[in-house]
């Protein structure tokens, strides 16, 4: 018996309808340009226009109750509420087609999804409140057993229900492409009202994700505010249900918000941005899984996300990896010059040679590649001037090493005298704290330790007496 | 009484539980360490490992899938850690971000394989196909089980995870130690020379290949809520590391079971098909779970009520005496019931009278409550309590004044008292200190 087996059954079999089956349909070919341009531009016919609107809509208003959503530092709710919506789906169908009602239709699955979706956050809310288990336990067991439960009902509809439960599938995984031009509309519909709900509660919203005991003692109704960003978050989610599908749904709220996260520190433009991201990865999924087969829309959409965010985690501009990496490198670089200046100004003497360099290059462990550039930042600073045995110190330099010098004899007897540190114990961090030191800082440390008698001596030379 | 028949039932079964055994195992150091939400994130991610391991060797050999699965176990992981760190995103985020993106990367290879005509089918990968495991030419008595022919019968889904089984019982009794150290206290295992983050790894690795190996038989769900269910629910049952695993070892085997025979036999009473067993087994799961929150014997919800009432109870016992006293110090004989209501407000103050009451600690006489010298005794050990605690928060503690009342309110009710310091014989607002024997005749002043 093969291995996997049941997992790569042959195509033929299996009747299964690919979310990227398509609405251009069949051909494994690229599309033409025109093909491209047209979809782009929406005039590709009314069916793949309404799909294509539905889910940017549907992008931009995840974007946006996922902001909150990861404020709240709630990111991982949505995934447990999204697979809790299953099993309301499969009672929705039950009920409805036990009351002789057409249970595949939309709204009656969608205020299924919706309840059992809500029922699963108060559950979560519930165990983190009344046991003692975490949130991520909570997430968890919350996520499975509905999930399983889902499961179990499905399977259910699909051995006893006359019609099975085809149709039902397709909101695990989601179908863009199978969905009707109605379908859309409810969809952009229920994705505008949040969109709308969400924006005239922003300032509401925003104390409550910045500070719920302040909003409580400013007489705000925070449970009430809560549940309302809660049910809006559940409101997309079902809305999302049957473009991606509930597992990629998750994605959709979670990564345009974290995402634009990187590039802004403020309320409305994080909106705007995680707005804009996710219509913009519902628009070119959409588009992609128009105009190729096998591409479907959520994957797509998903991906689209996911390279945004790549793209913000290493080149934004303040939080981005490497803005931070060359922030820090810098700040090692300074603080190695510097140093090289402390180093010169306690042996007394301007004059650095190779050997000098190479022993505090020793000392304070740099790398190798690291000299030739901290040597050439205090030439650029000023500080010190080529000269024949190897650098000339400035007077600017000097006194640089003076201070430097002087502020770590300050705070290392600061730490000594008045945060108890073991005198053995409190160089290492001076050594990164006295080059950070402020004037204001320095004149409060000298007042404070000349209270208890200790005088750090001024540095010698008259222009580094200030 | 259930239908038990050998060739249907025993490998699914089987199959079910053994994933239960394995995954409720080492979901325990998962709970523990808060980190129950990456047995989801890898069981989704291992997909696309799944997949690019299928599509490169072109072969369903189980150990290229497991490599496959290892891997995207330790990537999901190292990018979880990237994201974390480089974009200083908080953990749930990092963790959606990157298994739902390796989770559609997974989606969109599945279709780029279907385009060489052969369907990986994602359905399977959430609820497994255990009913298919039937064995034809089972025999049809139990003894004829014990022979080597069943090894050969039983199909590859079960021995695989029954090696999973005993590999991961191996891996946590041989380094339940640093597992344990790793989990409460990293550092001290830095300090014990192990490496806790090698640790956290290898334990990554036995949850994706649990994943995998468990796929087959009952699909990534069922693997979500066995990691997490059984463990949490020994944890409301126990305080202890060793009690915790050996419980969630029997509650994940008692889960495999009876939601097997869920998913079998109650459909079959209705007349009904039988429904998904890796569902049923997580509703089982949750069932259990929500039994132990309401029952569990010291963590339980009932008992926490319980408890809490008590308390309450006693605390206004301690109140109305309390109360008492001080009328009596300030010239009153007693309260009347009225007065009583006002020092309990809020309180179920006639339930508290009738309490002490029946001790013998107060007497009612013409509409007026007073204390018997019971009730005074232990009334002043009460206040003496109370007013030492205020001298001390005052003394000691440096709070001011006005600050103190209620902190000493809620004190006086446990069982320490401060020592009383020389030659004060006032608290902070003036009033006097009772003696420890006040009144009396040096009897013990402890009221309960």
């Amino acid at each position: 018996m093969e291995f996997l087996s049941f997992f790569i059954p042959t195509i033929a079999a299996n009747g299964h309808s690919h979310g990227g089956g398509s609405l251009t349909d069949v051909s494994d070919e690229w599309p033409t340009w025109s093909e491209i341009f047209e979809t782009m531009a929406l005039r590709a016919g009314h069916n793949t226009n309404t799909v294509i609107l539905g889910t940017v809509m549907l992008g931009i208003a995840a974007g946006v109750v996922g902001v909150f959503a990861l404020l709240r530092k709630r990111s991982l709710m949505t995934d447990a509420l999204s697979h809790a919506t299953l099993p309301g789906i499969a009672l929705a169908f039950l009920v409805a087609a036990a009351l002789g009602a057409e249970g595949r239709s939309l709204p009656v699955l969608l205020v299924g999804a919706t309840l059992s979706g809500a029922l699963g956050v108060v559950c979560i809310q519930a165990i983190i409140r009344f046991t003692r288990l975490r949130e991520d336990a909570a997430i968890g067991i919350v996520l499975s057993v509905f999930f399983g439960a889902g499961i179990v009902g499905l399977s259910y509809i699909q051995a006893n229900a006359a019609s099975g439960a085809a149709g039902l599938n397709k909101f695990i995984y989601g179908q863009t492409a199978a969905m009707g031009r109605g379908d859309a509309i409810l969809m952009a519909c229920i994705a505008a009202l949040a969109v709308v709900a969400a924006l005239v509660l922003l300032k509401e919203f925003a104390i409550v994700c910045f500070n719920d005991a302040f909003a409580k003692v400013d007489g705000w109704p925070v449970s009430l505010i809560d549940l309302a960003m809660m049910s809006l978050v559940v409101v997309v989610t079902v809305a999302g249900l049957q473009a991606v599908g509930l597992i990629l749904v998750v994605a959709m709220l979670i990564i345009p918000s974290v995402a634009a996260r990187f590039w802004t520190d403020r309320l409305w433009l994080l909106v705007v941005l995680a707005a804009l991201i996710g219509g913009a990865s519902g628009y070119f999924g959409s588009v992609v899984s128009a105009l190729l087969p096998r591409k479907p829309a959520g994957a797509v959409i998903v991906l689209t996300a996911g390279a945004i965010f790549a793209i913000s985690l290493v080149f934004a501009p303040q939080r981005g990896a490497l803005a931070s990496l060359v922030r820090r490198v810098r700040l090692r670089i300074r603080f190695a010059g510097e140093h090289l200046l402390e180093f010169a100004y306690e042996r007394g003497g301007a004059e650095l040679s190779e050997a000098d360099i190479t022993s505090v290059a020793r000392l304070r462990a740099w790398p190798f590649w690291m000299r030739p550039i901290v040597v050439r930042s205090i030439l650029r600073r000023g500080q010190a001037v080529r000269s024949a045995n190897a650098l000339l110190l400035t007077d600017e330099g000097l006194e640089r090493g003076a201070r430097i010098s002087r502020n770590h004899k300050l705070w290392e007897q600061y730490l000594t005298s008045y945060a108890d540190i073991a005198p053995s114990h409190v160089d290492w961090s001076v050594d990164q704290v006295e080059h950070v030191l402020s004037d204001e800082l320095i004149a409060e440390l000298e007042a404070q330790l000349a209270a208890r008698g200790i005088v750090v001596p001024a540095p010698t030379g008259e222009r580094a007496a200030r | 009484m259930i239908e038990f028949d050998i060739g249907v039932d025993l490998f699914p079964l089987l199959a079910g539980t053994l994933a239960a055994i394995t995954c409720g195992l080492l979901g325990n150091f998962l709970v523990l360490r808060r980190l129950s939400l990456m047995g989801d994130a890898i069981s989704h991610s291992v997909l696309p490992g799944l997949v690019i391991a299928f599509l490169i060797a072109s072969t369903r050999n189980p150990l290229v899938m497991f490599a496959g699965a290892a891997i995207a176990g330790v990537v999901t992981v190292v990018l979880v850690e990237l994201v974390k760190r480089l974009g200083r995103v908080e953990p749930g985020a990092a963790m959606g971000v990157v298994f739902s993106v390796l989770f559609a990367f997974g989606v969109l290879l599945i279709e780029k394989a279907a385009a060489r005509s052969v369907d990986l089918d994602a359905d399977c990968v959430l609820h497994g196909q255990l009913e298919t495991l039937f064995w034809i030419g089972a025999p049809e008595r139990w003894v004829d089980l014990f022979s080597w022919s069943t090894l050969d019968a039983a199909p590859r889904q079960v021995v695989v995870l029954a090696i999973m089984c005993f590999l991961s019982v191996v891996f946590i009794a041989a380094l339940f130690k640093e597992l344990r150290i790793a989990a409460f206290d990293p550092a001290m295992a830095t300090a014990q020379g192990f490496n806790p983050t090698l640790m956290h790894y290898v334990l990554m690795i036995f949850v994706a290949s649990a994943t995998v190996a468990s796929f087959e038989a009952v699909g990534s769900i069922l693997v979500i809520a066995m990691l997490v269910c059984p463990a949490a629910t020994a944890r409301l049952l126990t305080d202890r590391l060793r009690s915790q695993i050996v419980f969630s070892v029997i509650i994940a085997a008692a889960t495999g079971i009876l939601g097997y025979f869920a998913a079998t036999a109650i459909p079959g009473l209705f007349d009904r098909g039988s429904v998904n067993a890796a569902g049923s087994m997580a509703m089982v799961a949750g069932f259990i779970l929500s039994v132990a929150i309401v029952l569990a014997p010291r963590h339980g919800v009932v008992v926490r009520v319980w408890r809490r009432r008590r308390l309450g109870r006693s605390v206004a016992v301690d109140d109305l005496i309390a109360a008492l006293y001080r009328a009596e110090e300030r010239g009153m004989s007693g309260l009347s019931r009225a007065g009583i209501r006002n020092a309990l407000v809020g309180r179920a103050a006639d339930n508290a009278l009738a309490r002490v009451r029946r001790r013998g600690l107060v007497d009612e006489r013409e509409h007026e409550i007073v204390l018997t010298p019971d009730g005074r005794r232990a009334a002043a050990a009460l206040v003496r309590r109370h007013r030492l605690w205020e001298r001390y928060l005052v003394d000691q503690a440096g709070l001011p004044v006005d600050h103190v009342h209620e902190t000493a309110e809620e004190l006086e009710h446990v069982d320490v008292t401060p020592a009383p310091a020389q030659g004060q014989g006032l608290d902070p607002h003036g009033r006097l200190i009772p003696d420890e024997d006040a009144d009396l005749d040096g009897a013990s002043a402890g009221h309960r």
